[in-house]
């Protein structure tokens, strides 16, 4: 069934081919193309652990209105390769187009050494059964089949006419602008001007002039040459739209690092990891920042960011330096956040606020290292031996990202307690257009923090580092701060913060720590606990919980959903720890069918709202093969999953190359 | 106002073992803080775990007991965010040369401005006298059922090869060489490392006071001949390595403190082996990166305004990312 009505600037654009060949810079600069031309665009990329040769490839959806989700169906698929035409020719639609390299027909399937056996024996047993060819020109005949428009772009020979043109003889000087022809045979098919393809390509390059006329060259020869061939019109188009606004294409580790610049993060510890280190190399690359008019008395802002030898290193320096009232934070993975865990504990111990940007991948071990999942919840909210109180909370969506890389900080100062942003694989390496961020809503909180003031001691009362309040959060110092002379144990201690295990003391001190928590349920707003999107009529015929990057796809599913005269509610919970379980409660007794969503194996939401709330959510829809969800795996699953809740208790997902 | 001992110390009762070495290293710390030219307002000490940790519960400074064997990042992370701290971080041998190794390498390369001690006891006294990584292959220590089935690790020439710009050795009951040692390694601008042999009278019953103090060996007037030696004072060895050196000078010098640094047994070298004043510290490395860093370092940045806004020009900071 197609789910689009019209296809003008309405329309989802496939490119791959060979880790470190430039595809990202392909995707690049086709998405930078339909920004400039007034649209919006939603980027997704799908990479193997591996630096080069191994396939990666995007999709890019583009509207004329804002998207926040991947679909299944490709309307042009644009390929240079062998590999990505044989991998993805299955997913374009029918009445959809191919590029493609028409020196490559010859290609053998089998002789593809980077495709996995079992792909190839799919697809050649697909072939073969319908009585094609088991190589490219096979493949070909059976998009024909299914209606699907081919268009050739020898790629060979325009590389040697641009080389020509710009009086170049070494033609792999020239060769690499492979990927603007192949985003401009795009737009030349999709009908949008090849100027926006030469603005986007000038953005991109800047400076380098040579660079930017031979790809300009390109662009305008592979352009012409499409056009100038009489092709019935194209089934999906491109048009550009008056949009004055400007609007920013960001990343969810950039959106966070840009929270963080702005929260007062001022140091960030790491050690590489995908998907995470991104976010720490964005911000070691913009160390120095510019502050407002009036505050610019230091000259700049400006940000430390250490590379660490470990991960046990980045959050024990973080929590090093918070301990000076540093805003301090460290950005990892799974396997990193393992190594965290006794560190974590430390600051648990010692009230320590330390922010932990976690971003979730395909685990256990080093799993699916670069695909998303999540499957690291419950572990965010258990990791680490003993009890103490944490902050965990997740972002849906890039707008998010960058203000809950704020918000966190807040809380874990307040609090003054390690504090968790969880970041999905699916929203790190995300793409999307939206409007500027704003650091208006953006205010810091530093609680209970004392940078500097009069004397205790030499009053003769003894600061305590952990003195005993009624909300459980005592003042905090910070190291060099005269008067205010603290000790720190990993032990359990005394309020001076000296080792202590009196067992009224301990009782005492345990309570404290964990009415922190009570303290942060209360104060913390519902708006910052969870969204709630309602049905348009009063009573839902389901609603939906879920979290983390599976929002788009479901705010997306669910219009798809009322159009079939499904109405669903939807409950993103955002706050894990400490968890809202009355509004929980609340929101799910009142439901005629609850239908949990998560990108994991078992549901791991579902459970959390079980222990706290007493409910447990019978039907799950899950998705755990390593690809992020889609609005139309939503639409699916949760029609079928409202038409027969009984036959359909637990789907999983499967899309995706 | 001079400071007294009294006032860097607390009134905690001290529960080490009695004739436990880490009491030598304890004076020896807190007479060093009495006379060195630092606000002991802005002194942080840094603990490791085991028994030697527990020092910064009697000292009375800014005191963060740590992690085992993550004392270093920790210290670290403290003073690159204010530099203006003096950071000492002070732990065990199975803290820093075994499960701490990694931190204790990879501070060498940064060369921060900070000093390490570390109570090289040969045991894991906390946890009841196992071999620490200090102890001599085949040694069998009191609490071991076994002779140690791995050989000893040379803190020396760790530190060497990791970069540590300052390298010593002094003795847990020579407090005045001790607390000289401490106070040039506070001095020195750079990464300090003081090993600090100390004996554990409870579990090391190899490496005792009397061991040390040489007592088993006699001269001719029947006096002990002590099994450490300063290496400066008794063969005029100079450890500096000065910026006008020339390449085969340092290259001389390192092979002498390898040597040296071999030494162990009836001759114990104690003193400066190294000191190099050629090397950047990381801080002036972050400096070089970051032109404000020195006034306006991390703890010291204004995050918001009065009315709770951040001090950040976002709109400057998107420019890069805005499409229009
Ligand atoms: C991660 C971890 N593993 C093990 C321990 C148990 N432990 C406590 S002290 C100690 C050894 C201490 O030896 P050393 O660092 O030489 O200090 P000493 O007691 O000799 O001063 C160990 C292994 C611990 N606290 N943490
Ligand atoms: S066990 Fe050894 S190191 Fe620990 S306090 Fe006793 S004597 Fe000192
Ligand atoms: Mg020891």
């Amino acid at each position: 069934m197609s789910l689009i009505s019209s296809r003008t600037n309405n329309l989802s654009w496939m490119i791959g081919g060979a880790q470190g060949s430039g595809v990202d810079s392909s995707a690049n600069v086709f998405s930078r193309a339909c920004v400039l031309a007034g649209l919006w665009v939603y980027g997704t990329r799908e990479y193997y652990s591996n630096i080069k040769g191994l396939h990666s490839y995007f999709e890019v959806r583009v509207s004329d209105k804002q998207i926040r989700s991947k679909i299944d169906e490709v309307d042009l698929l644009t390929t240079f390769d062998a590999e990505t035409l044989i991998r993805h020719a299955e997913a374009v639609r029918p009445g959809g187009g191919i590029i493609y390299n028409p020196s490559l027909v010859r290609s053998d399937i089998r002789k593809v050494d980077t495709l996995e056996d079992n792909i190839v024996e799919k697809i050649t047993g697909r072939l073969v059964g319908q009585g094609f060819t088991p190589n490219v020109t096979g493949l070909l005949d059976e998009a024909k089949r299914r209606d699907i428009q081919l268009f050739p772009v020898a790629y060979d020979q325009v590389i040697s006419q641009t080389a020509q043109k710009i009086g170049e003889t070494q033609l792999s000087k020239v060769s690499r602008i492979i990927n603007v022809l192949a985003v401009s045979a795009s737009m030349a098919v999709l009908g949008l001007d090849v100027n926006y393809v030469e603005r986007a390509v000038e953005a991109i390059f800047g400076a380098k002039k040579k660079v930017i006329e031979m790809n300009v060259i390109g662009a305008e020869l592979v352009y012409n040459a499409i056009k100038s061939i009489a092709h019935p019109p194209f089934s999906a188009k491109l048009a550009p739209v008056e949009n004055t606004k400007p609007r920013m294409f960001v990343a969810g580790n950039q959106a966070v690092a840009f929270g963080k610049l702005v929260g007062g993060c001022r140091m960030q510890t790491y050690y590489p990891i995908t998907p995470a280190s991104d976010e720490s190399e964005f911000l070691e690359s913009h160390e120095n920042f510019k502050l407002l008019d009036g505050y610019s008395h230091d000259g700049q802002g400006s940000i430390v960011v250490v590379q660490t030898e470990d991960e046990i290193a980045a959050i024990t320096m973080a929590i090093g330096a918070s301990l000076t009232g540093t805003r301090a934070s460290t950005s990892t993975s799974g396997p990193g956040f393992s190594l965290m865990v006794e560190g974590m504990g430390w600051a648990g111990m010692n009230e320590v606020p330390v922010v932990i940007t976690l971003y979730s991948r395909g685990g256990p071990s080093t799993g699916l290292p670069t695909r998303n999942e999540q499957g690291d919840l419950q572990f965010a909210l258990h990791a680490s031996h003993g009890e103490f109180p944490r902050i965990v909370l997740s972002s849906g969506d890039m707008e998010e990202c960058f203000y809950d890389a704020i918000k966190i900080f807040n809380y874990a100062e307040k609090y003054q307690c390690p504090a968790i942003h969880m970041v999905d694989k699916a929203l790190a390496n995300s793409n999307m257009t939206i409007l500027p961020l704003s650091a208006e809503r953006a205010l810091i909180d530093r609680g209970k923090l004392i940078l500097d003031g009069s004397n205790p001691q030499d009053g003769g009362t003894p600061y305590k580092r952990f003195k005993f309040t009624e909300d459980g959060i005592s003042p905090r110092a910070v190291l060099g701060l005269k008067g205010y002379r603290f000790w720190n144990t990993g032990d359990e201690h005394s309020e001076i913060g000296h080792i202590d295990e009196d067992p009224e003391n301990r009782i005492k001190m345990m309570t404290k720590r964990m009415t922190k928590l009570e303290t942060a349920a209360r104060e913390i707003p519902d708006s910052e606990k969870f969204n709630f999107f309602p049905a348009s009529k009063s009573s839902a015929d389901v609603t939906i919980v879920s979290w983390g990057s599976s929002k788009g796809a479901i705010l997306e599913g669910m219009e798809l959903l009322r159009r079939d005269g499904i109405d669903a509610e939807f409950l993103q919970l955002r706050l894990m720890s400490p968890f809202p379980t009355d509004s929980v409660k609340k929101t799910l007794s009142k439901s005629k069918l609850i239908i949990d969503i998560e990108q994991n194996y078992s549901g791991q939401l579902a459970s959390l709202i079980a222990e706290k709330t007493q409910i447990e959510i019978v039907n799950k829809i899950l998705k755990f093969n390593g690809r992020p969800i889609s609005r139309d795996e939503i639409y699916d699953s949760v029609r079928s999953t409202v038409k027969a809740p009984q036959e359909n208790e637990r789907l999983v997902l499967v899309h995706g190359a | 106002m001079a400071l007294k001992l009294a006032d860097v110390k607390t009134d905690l009762h001290n529960d080490w073992c009695p004739g436990c070495g880490d009491f030598g290293i304890e004076a020896s710390v807190q007479m060093a803080l009495t006379e060195i030219p630092v606000d002991i307002n802005r002194v942080v000490i840094f603990s490791g775990i085991g028994c030697h940790g527990k020092i910064v519960h009697w000292t009375n400074t800014f005191g963060i007991h740590t992690l085992h064997g993550r004392l270093m990042p920790f210290a670290q992370g403290a003073k690159l965010a204010n530099p203006d701290l003096e950071v000492i971080a002070i732990g065990g041998d199975g803290d820093g040369y075994g499960i701490g190794a990694g931190h204790f390498m990879h501070a060498g390369r940064r060369n921060i401005d900070m000093t390490y001690i570390v109570h090289d006891n040969q045991v894991y006294g906390l946890t009841k006298g196992q071999a620490s990584p200090t102890q001599g292959l085949g040694e069998k220590t009191k609490s071991l059922p076994e002779p140690n089935i791995n050989s000893a690790v040379n803190p020396i020439m760790l530190a060497l090869a990791s970069g540590y710009t300052f390298i010593s050795r002094s003795y847990a009951f020579d407090s005045r060489h001790l607390k000289e040692t401490i106070k040039r390694a506070i001095a020195h601008r750079g990464l300090a490392l003081v090993d600090v042999l100390q004996p554990c009278p409870t579990y090391n019953d190899i490496n005792t006071k009397d061991w040390y103090g040489g007592e088993d060996r006699r001269d001719e007037k029947n006096r002990p001949i002590p099994r450490c030696y300063d290496i400066e004072k008794t063969t005029g060895f100079d450890p500096t390595i000065t910026p006008e050196m020339s390449i085969e000078e340092v290259e001389k010098k390192t092979l002498k403190v390898i040597e040296l640094s071999k030494e162990w047994g009836d001759k114990i070298p104690i003193g400066v082996f190294y000191q190099n004043e050629r090397v950047s510290t990381y801080e002036d490395r972050i400096a070089d990166r970051i032109s404000t860093y020195k006034q306006a370092y991390p703890a010291k940045q204004t995050l918001a305004g009065k009315d709770a806004r951040p001090t950040v020009d976002l709109e400057y900071l998107s420019k890069e990312l805005l499409i229009s």
